[in-house]
This record gives structure tokens, C-alpha cells and sequence, in this order.
């Protein structure tokens, strides 16, 4: 599974850094190394007023933030696995 | 005029927005000789001896708008028929010359070039003289004036010679494309190919983002361009000509300033690659030095890559203030990266080919890299980003660098070390007197923009390179 961090401009303000340290952790955390890739992407065209845009595969998610990320880890990340 | 610098500048940009215009709309080839008559109309000349001439001229300056001579690989063009082939006396002594006394001259001259005439005037002998201006400098009258063609004083290589009809020559091969002739030059005779059309062409053809997208690369010395307007609504402009986003070459300069640094502790002995005109006149002139080039690609090139490896569809168009950045484009390395050029010259005709009033849009926003990826953009920045690189990464070295604020400080480092005369381990080489930030492609050159450079490095979000790229794993 490839995920990709937006770190462009826009999701960059709104702290595209923090996440990418939750993102980061929580991979550590479930020993998912081996199945995910993460790297970074720039814009997605989806600009939000709020939070981030992970584009999952094909799947794109915005307005991540560090309050949603663990909801959004579970659904959209564990249950693909 | 608020726009630019000078009416030769002004001129180019005449015609680039036109060009770039009539490709808009797709009728370049229906109004391509129209157009010289579009910017000189009427039957009085307003530049030379006649209209006829203005036009002549104005035809070749499309040419070059849409490219230039193919045949050429030199970004760099003489428009022959443009030159007025300034005298190229070189030193004369002048009327002001009152014969006096001191005669400065003659002791200032270490090749006895100077003698007096029966009224104690000097006169300067040409086939002894040197042309290095020590005569000129010491005459209390100022007596003495230089009255070299100011494209070759501009060209510190020494690429450009008269040729049989007197016109100026560029020797391709010593030529080093930094552009300072063609900023120089009174007429307007030199000038840089333009790829403004095969940018057009790319933002037209990819069907808002369905095809492929566009990606706008902006050096960091855009910090001190557009003045008339904000960054942020600059940002909004290249959106609003179809660019999909807009990234800071500074990004990439964050990179090449965190591998430049493990690279010199590594070879202990490394001149910087970010400057292209500098890495051609390395390999032209001192072509033993070429094994210290840094093997980092440039900024320009080390973010395309990275934004082509995250987006395999991505185009990328790199915008800033050089004219070598072009030639740089044809390098087999960079080449699979960047697909064009721009200079902010090229960039404000093309917001207005479009009618675009960016100073009246709202802000975007550009925050990808730290305060030391931005200082890139002046003399002294990459050697600072260099340091930090080192500080960050606890790179037992010690750092001696040798900061070369244009070409002719290059050559004296590099002389210097090719006799093993030079107390440093690390130079910084930039063709621009000033850094980028006196690249040839600018709107403007004023005494603020290294204040400009280093006002929008603070304002960066991020203080550490690492900082910075970190995320980029």
C-alpha cells in the first residue's frame, strides 16, 4: 500500500509535518513497515480550509488533522491491510 | 515602467507578450508578421533610423521569442542586424585632459602605455596597452574614459569579439550563458532564446489536469521580483495561467545544501553545482578543477526529480531569474526532470498575454522550505546553508569557505587553487555579481533586493533544513 503525505504549500500550513510523524508512528506502532510505503506528494488539488490530504493508493482523503488521525489510521488504513 | 529596469527590457517583453498571446489564441502563425507592425505602428521611428528597421529588428526578436535559431545551441543570440557597432576603442584619453603636471597616468601604468605630446597630453599606446583601467581611476579630471562595447566589458569569460562586420561574435564555447550581455547591451543586439511558447503549449494541451499536470518551480529570488504586487498573489497568478501548483526551488535547495554538506566532509575539497554558468566555465576554463564539482544535481533539478518520482506524469517548468537555467535544461542529467524554462522576464509577459491583474488577486500560499533553502538566492546564502548542513548533521569538518560573488571572484578562487594557493576547502561559485538575485532574467536589480531575499527567508515556517526535508522520505 502506498501512502502519500501531501506537502505542499496549502496542507504544509496546516501542519502536514505533524502528521506525517503520527503517520510515521502509528506504522511503527502496528509493525506495518513492510506492508506501506509512505512518501510524500504535492498538491492534490483539493485544497481545505482545514487539515491535510493523504492520497491512499488511488484514494484520495483531505482535511486530516491531528485530532482525526487515529479514526482515519483505523478505517481507511488498518482495514485495508 | 515600474516593471522593469530598461526600454530594452521593456521591448523584449513587447514582444514576448505578443507571442505568447497569439499562441493563446491560437493564431501565432495567422498574425506572425503582423506583429512587429503591431508594437512599431504607424511611420515614425521611435528607436532607430526608420520604422522599416524597427520592424527588421522586432522580426528577428520573434524569431528568438519563439525560440530562436535551432540550429544554434547557445541560448545566447546575437540579432546582428540589432547592433549598432559601438565603437571598441577601448581606453582613450579625452578632451578633459589638461596636460597637467602630476601625470598620474603615466605612473599609474606598469606597461609604459602612456606618453605626452608637446602640450603634455597624454596619449595612450594601444599596442602596449592592457585595458586595465589604472590610468582611468587615478586621473583627478577623470580624463580617461573606457570606451569598450559594453557587451564585452559585461562579458567577464571574454566570449564576445567584433566579427568582419563589425558586429559583436559570441564564441559559443567560452560563452557561459549568465546573460550579462544581454542585460547590457544599449540595443538590445543579445539576447536569450525564449521557450515561452512550448509553455503555452504545455498548459494548453493538459486538459486541466486530466492529461498531466504542470508544475511552476519558482527560484527563490522571486522574493525580490514583482514588487508591484504580493508573493502570495503571484502564487495565485501561475495557478490562474493553469499551473496546477506551485513549489519552491528553495525546496530543492534545502536538499543539495543537506548532501553538499556530507559531500565535502566526505572529499574534504568541493566547489558548489547550483550555479549552471559557473559549472560551464569550471569545465571550459580550469577543466582539471572539474573532478570537485559537487555531483549534487542544482535545486532546479534535484526538485523536479523529486516531484516526477511522486508524480510520474508531472511536467515541470522551472521560473527564475537566469538565462543559463536554459542551457542547464539540455544537460543529459537534468534533461528527464525539468521540461522548461521560464525567466521572470518571460513569466510577467505571460500574466499579461493573459490580461492577468495579479496585484489585484487574492494571496496564495508558498511554504515548502527553510530560511536557508530561500537565502540560496544571494551571494553567500548556499555557503550559510552549507555550514548549517554540517551543524545539523555533526559532520566532523571544518569548514573553510571561499564565498565567490561573481564570475571574475570565481576565476581568482579558482586560479588560486588549481596552484594550491587557496586557504579553503569549499567555494561557493556565482556567475551573478550578488547571487541570483543579479541574474539577468529579473524584472529589476535595485539595492533591496538582498534585504527582500533574506526578509522572505525569515519568514519561513521552518528554521532547520531537516526541518524541512524531513518529510520528503
Amino acid at each position: 500500500m502506498i501512502i502519500q503525505i501531501c506537502v505542499g504549500s496549502s496542507c504544509h500550513l496546516k501542519g502536514s509535518e505533524q502528521i506525517v510523524k503520527l503517520m510515521q508512528d502509528a506504522i511503527a506502532e502496528h509493525d506495518l513497515d513492510a506492508e506501506i510505503t509512505l512518501a510524500g506528494s504535492f498538491c492534490t488539488g483539493q485544497c481545505n480550509r482545514v487539515g491535510v490530504t493523504i492520497t491512499v493508493d488511488d484514494d484520495i482523503f483531505t482535511g486530516i488533522t491531528p485530532e482525526t488521525f487515529s479514526e482515519f489510521f483505523r478505517t481507511n488504513i488498518l482495514s485495508r491491510i | 515602467m515600474r516593471k522593469f529596469d530598461t526600454k530594452v527590457q521593456h521591448l523584449k517583453y513587447k514582444v514576448l507578450r505578443e507571442v505568447a498571446r497569439q499562441a493563446w489564441n491560437d493564431t501565432l502563425y495567422d498574425n506572425l508578421y503582423e506583429i512587429p507592425k503591431m508594437i512599431v505602428p504607424g511611420k515614425i521611428p521611435t528607436m532607430r533610423c526608420c520604422v522599416y528597421k524597427e520592424r527588421a529588428i522586432l522580426e528577428e526578436r520573434v524569431k528568438i521569442a519563439m525560440g530562436g535559431d535551432k540550429s544554434n545551441p547557445n541560448i545566447i543570440e546575437v540579432i546582428d542586424i540589432a547592433c549598432d557597432e559601438c565603437p571598441a576603442a577601448g581606453y582613450d584619453v579625452t578632451d578633459s585632459c589638461r596636460g597637467c603636471l602630476a601625470h598620474r597616468c603615466e605612473d599609474a601604468c606598469k606597461k609604459d602605455a602612456i606618453t605626452f605630446d608637446h602640450n603634455y597630453v597624454a596619449h595612450i599606446d594601444k599596442t602596449k596597452c592592457v585595458e586595465c583601467g589604472m590610468c582611468a581611476k587615478v586621473c583627478p579630471y577623470s580624463a580617461i574614459t573606457n570606451r569598450k562595447r559594453p557587451c564585452q566589458n559585461a562579458c567577464k569569460v571574454k566570449a564576445i569579439s567584433i566579427n568582419e562586420d563589425n558586429a559583436a561574435k559570441i564564441d559559443d564555447e567560452k560563452c557561459i550563458q549568465c546573460g550579462a550581455c544581454v542585460y547590457q547591451c544599449p540595443f538590445g543586439a543579445i539576447s536569450d532564446k525564449s521557450y515561452i511558447l512550448d509553455v503555452v503549449k504545455m498548459l494548453k494541451s493538459e486538459d486541466n489536469g486530466k492529461e498531466y499536470k504542470t508544475y511552476a518551480i519558482v527560484a527563490p529570488s522571486i522574493s525580490s521580483q514583482f514588487k508591484y504586487a504580493k508573493l502570495g498573489q503571484v502564487i495565485t497568478g501561475l495557478k490562474a495561467l493553469g499551473f496546477h501548483t506551485v513549489i519552491e526551488v528553495a525546496l530543492g535547495a534545502d536538499m543539495v545544501a543537506q548532501k553538499e554538506s556530507a559531500e565535502l566532509a566526505e572529499k574534504g575539497f568541493l566547489t558548489s553545482s547550483c550555479c549552471p554558468a559557473f559549472v560551464k566555465y569550471v569545465k571550459q576554463a580550469f577543466p582539471d578543477m572539474a573532478k570537485h564539482i559537487s555531483h549534487n544535481l542544482s535545486p532546479m533539478a534535484m526538485l523536479a526529480k523529486y516531484i516526477k518520482d511522486t508524480d510520474t506524469k508531472a511536467k515541470v517548468v522551472f521560473i527564475g531569474p537566469c538565462t543559463a537555467k536554459k542551457a542547464e535544461l539540455q544537460l543529459d542529467t537534468v534533461k528527464p526532470y525539468v521540461d522548461s524554462v521560464l525567466t521572470f522576464e518571460e513569466l510577467q509577459a505571460l500574466f499579461d498575454s493573459k490580461d492577468l491583474e495579479i496585484e489585484t488577486m487574492e494571496e496564495g500560499v508558498l511554504d515548502n522550505a527553510s530560511y536557508f533553502g530561500r537565502i540560496f538566492a544571494r551571494s553567500g546564502g548556499l555557503t550559510d546553508a552549507v555550514a548549517q548542513g554540517i551543524k545539523e548533521q555533526n559532520l566532523d569538518i571544518e569548514f573553510k569557505p571561499c564565498i565567490c560573488d561573481g564570475i571574475e571572484e570565481c576565476k581568482i578562487a579558482l586560479i588560486k587553487k588549481s596552484k594550491d594557493m587557496l586557504d579553503a576547502n569549499f567555494i561557493e561559485g556565482m556567475a551573478c555579481v550578488g547571487g541570483c538575485i543579479g541574474g539577468a532574467g529579473c524584472l529589476t536589480h535595485g539595492p533591496k533586493t538582498k534585504s527582500d531575499v533574506d526578509k522572505y527567508g525569515e519568514e519561513a515556517m521552518e528554521k532547520s533544513i531537516l526541518d524541512a526535508i524531513s518529510m520528503l522520505k
